[in-house]
């Protein structure tokens, strides 16, 4: 097993990209990693990329195929990998290995989903196959009802206010005015998020993460020859993965995810470190609540603590840890199958000291969190600059 | 997501009976029925019991932004019900006011409509929660 560094990371602008299709999305963020490096093309010798529905967003399967094509990148091979709005990180994940094994090289890794070609209806249809198609969804549940259901749940049990939620949206908000690549660079106030329109109550429209376009990628090599891309490093000393039931209702708790437990619990063993020790995360905000779960689950904050630590801005610049630089599912868009990616950019960008506006000061260790449907699946990175 | 024929008939005992899995060796409950007890594995033995269909409202909400098929219901109840067997399902409440639903109310089974394709096509059919007067 050999250690795995990322050597360039890019980015495409996240919103309502009308002028791009998925390939073009994908070629776009694709280039600009590849750059970044400083690589000629020649070196890549495997790709893999995560997309949740393209088939029923956009009609088109076969992408690790399409991707090879458009990007020139024939005939090495690509492979496409789905774990629903985990399928970014599980792509990374496939790349780590592939590396770490040391089966190939230099391996690009992206993730891509093309969301505004349809209609609301259709991508609500098509995002509620994130949870169980036939005993949730029939019965008229949405993904968002399944949040929603954890929040009401949340608040019963430890108390956390409509208020607490709201917070975690406007400090996402705030952050997301410095990232240029946000879908959003506009503030929200608590009274706007808390006025907004209902979508399944208590979540309102604020609460909830947009439909957006958008493609991320990262390069990645072994750690021993990342020196030769790049003075700062990027090393990825943590990648776990867990599964838990697909239907929400088959657990026990309906207040945390167990799957973001244990997939933490296993990345701060591989990393040998404590929650403590993290300096900054990405985490998985495509609801308000979802955010305030996962630092509980990630252990900054103890069970049921999420809510108040979020309304005291201890998750906020300045505070105990800082979530969601970029603006968080919630601001900067959720690409469904991108988002993962994005999340290590984000975090590669920080520990680089490359993230302009929004730059924390010299920071050395970072944790992405990327959560598939009501977490069936959660996959947790760490990450850590070495000069 | 549209249904099928198939896959309707397939689910009937489910959908129309309440029929879930209980584990001979470990004693759990599994709704819809498995294959597999989770805990026991191999050393598991499931069989077809049918849930009575009381139980308590673990969790609940109020869907304004609906899938396919339940635009004119909206906005409509969805519930999270924990069943006197220990197993949780999800199903709508029906005939009930949103202000009036709380955690730990009473609920049983209905026999309803869920969903239908369109006027000459699948009607789908289902259980559905509804509050019991305590």
């Amino acid at each position: 097993m050999r250690d795995v560094a990322i050597i360039g990371a890019g980015i495409t602008k996240f919103g309502e990209r009308w002028d791009k299709s998925l390939r073009g999305l994908v070629a776009e963020a694709g280039l600009k990693a590849i750059m970044d490096a400083g690589l000629s093309g020649n070196e890549i010798e495997a790709g893999y990329v995560g997309t949740m529905a393209s088939g029923s967003l956009i009609g088109q399967e076969h992408v690790g195929a399409v991707i090879a094509d458009y990007m020139g990148l024939n005939p090495i091979p690509i492979t496409r990998v789905e774990g629903a709005c985990a399928s970014g990180s599980l792509a990374l994940r496939q790349g780590i290995m592939d590396v770490s094994s040391g089966m190939h090289n230099i391996v690009v890794v992206g993730g891509v989903e093309k969301m505004t070609d349809q209609g609301t209806m259709e991508v609500t249809d098509a995002l509620g196959g994130a949870g169980d198609q036939e005993w949730e969804l029939f019965q008229g549940m949405t993904f968002p009802g399944l949040y929603a259901m954890m929040a009401k749940r949340h608040m019963y049990e430890f108390g956390t206010s409509e208020e607490m939620l709201a917070s975690v949206a406007v400090k996402n908000h705030r952050n997301g005015v410095k990232n240029p690549n946000a879908q959003y660079q506009r503030e929200v106030t608590m009274e706007q998020v808390l006025n907004s329109k209902m979508v399944a109550d208590p979540l309102k429209i604020l609460d909830c993460s947009p439909i957006t376009d958008g493609a991320a990628a990262v390069v990645l090599a072994p750690a021993e020859v990342a020196h030769k891309y790049s003075d700062e490093v990027v090393k990825i000393i943590a990648s776990a993965q867990a599964s838990d039931t697909i239907a929400l209702n088959s657990r026990d708790s309906l207040t945390g995810l167990r799957s973001a437990q244990i997939a933490a619990r296993e990345a701060y063993r591989q990393a040998n470190l404590k929650p403590g020790d993290i300096q900054l995360a990405e985490v998985h905000d495509c609801f308000t609540i979802a955010e305030i779960m996962a630092i509980e689950d990630l252990g900054f904050f103890k069970k049921g603590e999420g809510g108040k630590a979020s309304l005291e801005g201890r998750t906020d610049y300045g505070g105990d840890v800082v979530v969601n630089t970029s603006g968080g599912l919630k601001s900067a868009g959720h690409p469904i199958g991108a988002t993962g990616i994005k999340q290590a950019v984000e975090i590669n960008a920080q520990l680089r000291g490359k993230a302009g506006p929004r730059q924390l000061d010299d920071v050395e260790i970072g944790l992405s969190h990327n959560v598939g449907g009501t977490g069936a699946t959660t996959v947790v990175h760490i990450y850590k600059r070495t000069r | 997501m549209k249904s099928s024929i198939a896959l309707t008939w397939r689910k009937m005992p489910e959908r129309y009976r309440l029929i879930g899995s209980k584990c001979e060796t470990c004693g759990t409950y599994y709704f819809p029925r498995r294959q597999i007890c989770p805990k026991c594995r191999r050393k598991g033995k499931l069989v077809d019991t049918k849930l009575s269909g009381n139980g308590k409202i673990v969790t609940y909400t109020q869907i304004h932004v609906p899938p396919t098929g339940f635009e004119d219901q909206v906005p409509y109840v969805m519930i999270m019900a924990k069943m006197e067997e220990g197993v949780n399902i999800t199903g709508q409440l029906v005939d009930a006011n949103f202000k009036d639903v709380h955690i730990g109310d009473r609920v049983e089974q209905t026999f309803r409509v869920i969903q239908s394709d369109d006027p000459n096509g699948l009607i789908y059919y289902g259980f559905k929660f509804r509050k019991v007067k305590s």
